[in-house]
Parts: C-alpha cells; sequence; structure tokens
C-alpha cells in the first residue's frame, strides 16, 4: 500500500456509509460525556455564583476584557478554517485541507498564548487561590473572592487542556491530510476532529460571558 | 425455528467442537494482548475484573471476621476504615460497574445483534488496558495501606485530613471511568447501526436493551464522577478547593456531584443482570417473556428516573429538607420500573415449562432476593425511615440484597447460561445447582439479620458495637462463609470444564437466540453469513415449531 | 458506495456563519456595560446560547445531519438541566424551614 492510500473500509462495516455514521455517532457520543464533565464546573459556578455576587462581579473586573473578547474572536476564527479544512477533505483536496489545518493550529496557539499572558498577569496581581497574599481588589470577603479564582482557573485551565489536546490531533490531521489520507468516502477522523474542536470552541462561547462580563455595568 | 425439545442432559451425545473457532484463531501472548476480537476482549475482562472480586472479597472477609466479637480486637480502627473503603471500591467501581457489560455484554452484544464485532474493536482493546491502568493505581493503593474515606470520599476528610493515598485511587477511579465510557459509548453505537437486517428494536433480545440503557447511564454520569475526582485531587493537592468551607466552599456539593453519578451507577449494576434474567426467565420456561415492551421501556426509564433521585443519599447531610421531600418522591418513582420487570418475570413463569437448570436456579434467587432489596429501598425512599436507619446496617443489607442477592446473582446466572456458547465446554451439573444453593444459603444468613441489626440501631463504618448485638453478626459472619465457600466452587468447575468438560453443541440449552445458532465457540467472525432475521426474541410454543400444522 | 451522504455545505454559508458569531460576540461584550439589572444575565445567556446554537447547526453540520444526532444534543442539554435544577432545588430552598441545617 502506497503512503497514499485512502482511507480503507474495516472488516467489521458493510459500507463506507455505515462506518461513517458510526464514526459520527460514536464522536457525538463522546461529545455528550464531554458536556456532562464540564458540567459539573457548571454547576458549582452556579451555586456560588448565586451565594457571593459581589466577589464573583470583583472577580470577573479583575480579567483583561479586551484580551478576552480577542480570544473569544481568535477561537471562533479557528472554528471556521476548521470547518472549511473538514469541507476541503470531503471534496478531497489535500493541499487545502493541510492550509486550513494549520491556519486553525496557528489560531489555537494564538488563543492560548494570550491565555498564557492572562495567567502570568494574575500571578503578578496576586489572584492565585489558596497562595499567601491573595488579595482581590473590591471584592467584600477575600476568603470567598478565592473560590472566583478557584472556578476561573479550573474553568478555563480544563478549557486549555482540551485546547492542547486538539492541538495535538490537528497535527495529526495534518500529516494525515498531507498524505492524502481523506476522500469524500472516508474523511471520518477529521471530521470527528472537527467536531471535538467546535465543542471546546462553544465550552469557550459560554466560558466568555460567565467569567469576563459579570457585573462590568455601573 | 425449531428449538431442540431435549435440552442438555447427561445422556445426550458429545457434541463434535468446531475446527475454527474464536479461542484457536491464533496462539501466544500477542494474538491475546493485541486482539481486536470482542469475544477474546472478553475473556480478558473476565480475567481482571474476577482479581479486583477476589480482592474485595478478602477484604470482606476480615470484616466479617472483625465483627464476629463486639470488641475490636482484630484490627485498629484506622485499619477497619481501610478495609471497608477498599472493599467499596473494589468491589463498584472494578467488579459490579464493568462485570457483566464488559464480559458478557461484550461477548454477546454483536453476536445477539448479527454483526461481525463492536463498531470501534480498538477502542474496545484499548478500554482493558484502561481499565487495568486504573486498577493498577488502586491496586498499588491498596499495597500502601488503601484509602480510609468510605468509597465516597466526602470531603473535607478526604481532601484535607485522611493521610492515606487519596490521590492515587483517585486517580485510578478516573482513568478506568474512561474504560467504562468507552465501553457504553462502543455499546450505544453498535446497538443503532450495527444491527442486522431485519433486526427492529424490538426485535432485540432484552439483553440488548438492557445493556444499551446500561451505555446511557454510563455515558450520561460517569463524566460527573470524573470532574468530582478531579475537583477533589485538586483540593487536596494544592490546597484550595470548592468544596473548602474555609474559602466559601460547600461539602454538600461534592456529595451531590458524587452522588449524580454514584445512583445512577447503582442502575449500571443492576440493569444488567435484570437483562441476563430476562434472557434466562423466557429459556428455562420454555415460554416467551411476558410484557416484552414493558421490560424495554422500563429499562430505559429505569436509566432515565435514575437520575433523577440521587440525593436520597443526603437526607441527613444538612440539605434543605424541602429539596429532601422532591428526591424522597422522585425515588418512589424510580421503584415503579423494576416492580414492572419483577412482575414480568413472574408472569413469565405462570404456565411455562419451567426447568431447574442452573441459570434458573441464580434467575429466580435474583428475582426474589431482588425483590426484598428493592421493597426496603422504597422503605428507604420514605425520608422518616431513612433518617432513623441512614448510615446503619439496614443500608448495608438493603444495597447487599440488591448488590449481591440480585446483580451478583445474574452475572453468575448469565456466566452458567452462556459459558458453554463462550468456552464450548459443559461444567459438572450438580456441583453448579449445589454452588447456586450454597451461595443462596449463605448470602440470607449473611445478610438478613443486617436488616435487625441496623433496624435496631448498629451504625455501619464502625468496627465494634454493643454485645447485645453479637449474636446476630456471628450470624453474618458465619453466613459470610458459607457465601464465600459457594464463590469458590464455580471457580474450580470452570477453570475444570475448559480442560475436561465435555463439549457443548451451538445449543446445549435447546434455546432459542441468535447466538445459539452459531457454534460453541463461536468462529471469530460470529456467524458464517450475516443472518436475517425474520420474527422477534423468545419464539417458544407450539406454533413456532418447523413441524407445526398451523403457522 | 459513497458520496451523496456527505453534505457539502457552501463556503458563503460557513462564511456568513463567522461573520454572525464575531458579530454577536461584540454585541455580548457591549451589552455587558449596560445595566439591565437582573436580565442582563439572561441577555448574556441568550446570546451566547443561540452563538453555540450557530455552531452545533452549522459548523458540526447536526442541520444536515440525522435525527439521532439532533437527539444526542438534545440529551446533552436535557441532562445538564437536570444536574442544573436538581441541585439548585437544594440551594434554593435552604433555610426555608427555619430550622437550623435544614
Amino acid at each position: 500500500m502506497s503512503a497514499n492510500a485512502r482511507a480503507p473500509l474495516a472488516h467489521h462495516f458493510d459500507s463506507f456509509d455505515q462506518q461513517r455514521e458510526s464514526a459520527s455517532l460514536g464522536m457525538w457520543t463522546f461529545l455528550l460525556t464531554e458536556m456532562m464533565f464540564f458540567g459539573g464546573l457548571f454547576i458549582a459556578y452556579i451555586v456560588y455564583r448565586w451565594s457571593y455576587p459581589e466577589v464573583f462581579i470583583a472577580g470577573s473586573r479583575s480579567l483583561d476584557i479586551v484580551l478576552g473578547t480577542v480570544n473569544t474572536g481568535i477561537l471562533i476564527f479557528s472554528s471556521l478554517t476548521m470547518a472549511l479544512a473538514v469541507r476541503s477533505a470531503q471534496l478531497s483536496r489535500s493541499r487545502t485541507t493541510v492550509f486550513f489545518l494549520l491556519a486553525t493550529i496557528v489560531l489555537g496557539a494564538a488563543f492560548l498564548g494570550i491565555k498564557t499572558v492572562e495567567y502570568h498577569d494574575k500571578f503578578v496581581h496576586h489572584h492565585l487561590p489558596g497562595q499567601p497574599g491573595f488579595h482581590l481588589a473590591g471584592a467584600p470577603d477575600q476568603a470567598h473572592a478565592q473560590m472566583f479564582f478557584v472556578l476561573y482557573f479550573a474553568m478555563t485551565g480544563l478549557h486549555a487542556l482540551h485546547m492542547i489536546i486538539g492541538a495535538g490531533l490537528l497535527g495529526v490531521m495534518t500529516v494525515m491530510a498531507a498524505r492524502g489520507r481523506f476522500s469524500a468516502d472516508n474523511h471520518n477522523a477529521i471530521e470527528c476532529t472537527g467536531l471535538y474542536w467546535h465543542f471546546v470552541d462553544i465550552v469557550w462561547i459560554f466560558l466568555f460571558p460567565l467569567l469576563y462580563l459579570v457585573g462590568r455595568h455601573g | 425455528m425449531n428449538p431442540n425439545p431435549h435440552p442438555m442432559n447427561a445422556d445426550s451425545e458429545a457434541a463434535e467442537p468446531p475446527r475454527h473457532h474464536y479461542l484457536n484463531a491464533g496462539y501466544g501472548i500477542r494474538s491475546w494482548l493485541l486482539t481486536k476480537d470482542h469475544k477474546r476482549i472478553a475473556i480478558l475482562y473476565l480475567v481482571s475484573v474476577n482479581v479486583f472480586f477476589a480482592l474485595g472479597g478478602l477484604m470482606a472477609v476480615l470484616i466479617r471476621l472483625e465483627l464476629a466479637t463486639p470488641q475490636g480486637d482484630l484490627f485498629q480502627p484506622d485499619v477497619y476504615n481501610r478495609l471497608f473503603t477498599m472493599h467499596g471500591i473494589m468491589m463498584i467501581f472494578f467488579f459490579l460497574i464493568p462485570g457483566i457489560p464488559a464480559i458478557l455484554g461484550n461477548f454477546l452484544l454483536p453476536i445477539m445483534i448479527g454483526a461481525k464485532d463492536l463498531a470501534f474493536p480498538k477502542l474496545n482493546l484499548l478500554s482493558w488496558y484502561i481499565f487495568n491502568f486504573g486498577g493498577a493505581f488502586v491496586f498499588w493503593a491498596l499495597l500502601h495501606g488503601g484509602v480510609d474515606t468510605g468509597w465516597t470520599f466526602y470531603t473535607p476528610f478526604s481532601t484535607t485530613f485522611s493521610n492515606t493515598h487519596v490521590l492515587a485511587v483517585g486517580v485510578g477511579i478516573f482513568i478506568t471511568g474512561f474504560s467504562s465510557i468507552l465501553t457504553g459509548l462502543n455499546f450505544i453505537v453498535t446497538v443503532h447501526r450495527m444491527r442486522a437486517p431485519g433486526l427492529t428494536w424490538f426485535r432485540l433480545p432484552l439483553f440488548v436493551w438492557s445493556m444499551y440503557a446500561t451505555s446511557l447511564i454510563i455515558v450520561l454520569g460517569t463524566p460527573v464522577i470524573a470532574i468530582t475526582v478531579l475537583l477533589l485531587a485538586a483540593e487536596r493537592l494544592f490546597h484550595v478547593g470548592i468544596f473548602d468551607p474555609a474559602i466559601g466552599g460547600d461539602p454538600l456539593l461534592f456529595q451531590h456531584l458524587f452522588w449524580f453519578y454514584s445512583h445512577p451507577a447503582v442502575y449500571i449494576m443492576i440493569l444488567p443482570s435484570m437483562g441476563v434474567v430476562s434472557e434466562i426467565v423466557p429459556a428455562f420456561s420454555r415460554k416467551k417473556i411476558f410484557g416484552y415492551r414493558f421490560i424495554a421501556y422500563s429499562s430505559v426509564a429505569l436509566a432515565v428516573l435514575g437520575f433523577l433521585v440521587w440525593a436520597h443519599h443526603m437526607f441527613v447531610a444538612g440539605m434543605s429538607v424541602y429539596a429532601a421531600a422532591v428526591f424522597s418522591a422522585l425515588s418512589m418513582l424510580v421503584a415503579v420500573p423494576s416492580a414492572i420487570k419483577v412482575f414480568n418475570w413472574t408472569a413469565t413463569l405462570y404456565k411455562g415449562s419451567v426447568s431447574w437448570d442452573t441459570p434458573m436456579l441464580y434467575a429466580l434467587g435474583f428475582i426474589g432476593l431482588f425483590t426484598m432489596g428493592g421493597l426496603t429501598g422504597v422503605m428507604l425512599a420514605t425520608l422518616g425511615i431513612d433518617v432513623h436507619v441512614h448510615d446503619t446496617y439496614f443500608i448495608i443489607a438493603h444495597f447487599h440484597y440488591i448488590m449481591v442477592g440480585g446483580a451478583i446473582m445474574g452475572y453468575l446466572g448469565g456466566l452458567h447460561y452462556w459459558w458453554p456458547k463462550i468456552s464450548g465446554r459443559l461444567y459438572p451439573r450438580f456441583w453448579s445447582k449445589l454452588s447456586a444453593l450454597v451461595i443462596f444459603v449463605g448470602f440470607n444468613v449473611t445478610f438478613f439479620p443486617q436488616f435487625i441489626l441496623g433496624y435496631m440501631g448498629m451504625p455501619r463504618r464502625y468496627h465494634t458495637y454493643p454485645p447485645e448485638f453479637q449474636v446476630l453478626n456471628v450470624m453474618s459472619s458465619a453466613g459470610a462463609t458459607i457465601l464465600g465457600a459457594g464463590y469458590v466452587i464455580p471457580i474450580v468447575y470452570f477453570i475444570w470444564s475448559m480442560r475436561y468438560g465435555r463439549h457443548a453443541s451451538s445449543n446445549p440449552w435447546g434455546v432459542v437466540g441468535l447466538e445459539w445458532e452459531t457454534t460453541s465457540p463461536p468462529p471469530t467472525e460470529n456467524f458464517e453469513t450475516t443472518p436475517v432475521v425474520t420474527h422477534g426474541p423468545y419464539e417458544y410454543g407450539p406454533e413456532h415449531r418447523e413441524d407445526a400444522v398451523v403457522r | 458506495m459513497s458520496g451523496p451522504s456527505v453534505h457539502v455545505v457552501p463556503v458563503r454559508i460557513y462564511l456568513t456563519i463567522f461573520v454572525t458569531l464575531l458579530a454577536l460576540t461584540a454585541v455580548t461584550t457591549a451589552a455587558a456595560f449596560v445595566d439591565m439589572g437582573p436580565l442582563g444575565n439572561l441577555v448574556a445567556m441568550a446570546i451566547a446560547s443561540f452563538k453555540a446554537t450557530l455552531v452545533i447547526l452549522f459548523f458540526m453540520h447536526v442541520r444536515y445531519s440525522t435525527k439521532l444526532t439532533s437527539l444526542v444534543v438534545t440529551a446533552g442539554l436535557l441532562w445538564l438541566a437536570i444536574l442544573i435544577a436538581l441541585t439548585l432545588t437544594d440551594y434554593f430552598t435552604r433555610g426555608w424551614l427555619g430550622v437550623p441545617g435544614h
């Protein structure tokens, strides 16, 4: 088999359609588990924001809204390039697929870069929970204020971890695309990677207002 | 479809084993450790899962030994804490939850739907490796003193005050959760996408329905325990916590998140056994199951309703009384689907041609004992009663009736029913019936006294108790010995059968089902040609005999 | 063997969705500075939900997929709702009885 061999039909499937539909359902089922995984953090957020609203306002205001908005835009852009990459794979266009995959990786890296800047900023301003010297300006209760940052780091950290994994998957997809492995018959791997990447984008779409846009008025 | 009217008996002709089947399809350790065949993966799981069953059983033996006397004379209280914790963790996460799905489900699901394998064979193998990887962490922790928090890991003890290897066990459970998720995911996609031509949803065997419902629970619930364990680990490692009252955290939030999974988890543990019983009862009554659709729907209902009741574990934890009332009402509701199944199984037996083969003994034991466990569950759903018996041996008796009297009986029944198919060998009938009886007697002697003890006020997780409780405790410990002996006997004859047992024919029980239409053991690809299904399961009765005049 | 069952979405649809998502992001950020009282949370979540819906329907192809796929998505949302709603029955009703610890 040459290195350019298109991905074949697995022995236990009867048709490419069955294989594709199985891959799709499998990936969606996995995303279902991811929804519930992040869901645990979301209920924790809701409980504590309801319990300590002022602390969440102060915490949110300490985040850089410009960086947050820009990052949201970057991630949305990466979702576009991801969708275009999958589309190119559907049309068996390896070069454009590789291009869009690389673009997605670059945008993802940019997102993580900005996140790193933000984390560093938190470190510098003594907003790391549990560390001596923690202080959040404007928070009525410094102990409770730590809770905002516990959630901030837990939620964005878990999200960032998923992005790093996603970047790894994208790298693998890039190699596969460069080798011409995707075709109209079988582009399941990149389709599934796309679903994963869009899911991670959606998580951020919710994280952004919940963490960055609390009590910004007044 | 002509069911053989002469079921397996000692006088029938010895069957010829098939020339090529999945067990001799390849030799050597690589052919097993790198297999993609769901049947071989089922055997791999059989070994791993039963290792943990044995370890958990060892913990149980030590617990019952200590409890034979009122004083804490065998173990320090700290050690006793570790014993019951490791018993719970290993039995629940590494035996009961994976148990039937990973062994019987893996083996039978593709065959029962006429497929060559599960949808994702490589993920299936990966799930076994992940199971062992997670298990290794727990095993390591066991060797280094175990964990003493109780299998429920309540905060703040688990996050802040316990000096045991909570992190290692947490990581182990987190990892093994992925094994569970992969299995559930595989089953869901397989049932949706890989059924043979003509196999509509309502022609599926009820075992498949139960595997499907179990998989729904796995996929929806396991991620929540995963995030909970992650947060627990984060709090333990970094000393900041979502559950820490010092920064405004709520320990009850941990309990909500923990039980959101752990209650549905009990349905993960019981639904598969119910599926097994739904197969065994019609087979050994030679009668179509009564209320097929009710059982199918009730399986899914159990999966859904099971997610709505978790806080009944928290009635005395400090939660709001109004919420407690809501959960109490919902918990009453969840008993209904289970009861529907019991009614249907019983109705199937009525006017059936019942044979007392070993699998049927286990199924009948299941029905009786599960009913008792379930009824006491309704008692516990009642807020007023639970406040009195929470954290007593009443609870322990309740869930052991379900888990051991129910789930394990179903597991053993399934193993005995499908062993000829899986191994191609028959086991000795006398010893199998004897061990079923020993297990049934041993179980009741062990756990019935615990209902009384709990109601009288003996608390759980204590290694000492007032002397007036000793008689019942000694009875319980004696029963445990009998139960343990009962468990050892099948291990002996199953292993014996693999070498010396008579070869099984394709259909040694003379029953109806796709799995009985292929050889024992089956070939690697399960069927010579893809079957085409033209009727429902459990087609017993004279109108289905080949020589019937009237169709 | 393949082909027609794979729906290729036109580029202009992707671009339209992309621009819409960016616009909504700008809107939600700007709206954060407007004092809407308790409605502010609702608006932010509504915008986020709408954005997510666009991503799900178009970028994730649910608009062109089977009903089963939509069912999976719905199930996920429903289960999240169960987790959140039932947990909040505890938190929202604490202290109603006036008895310590309940």
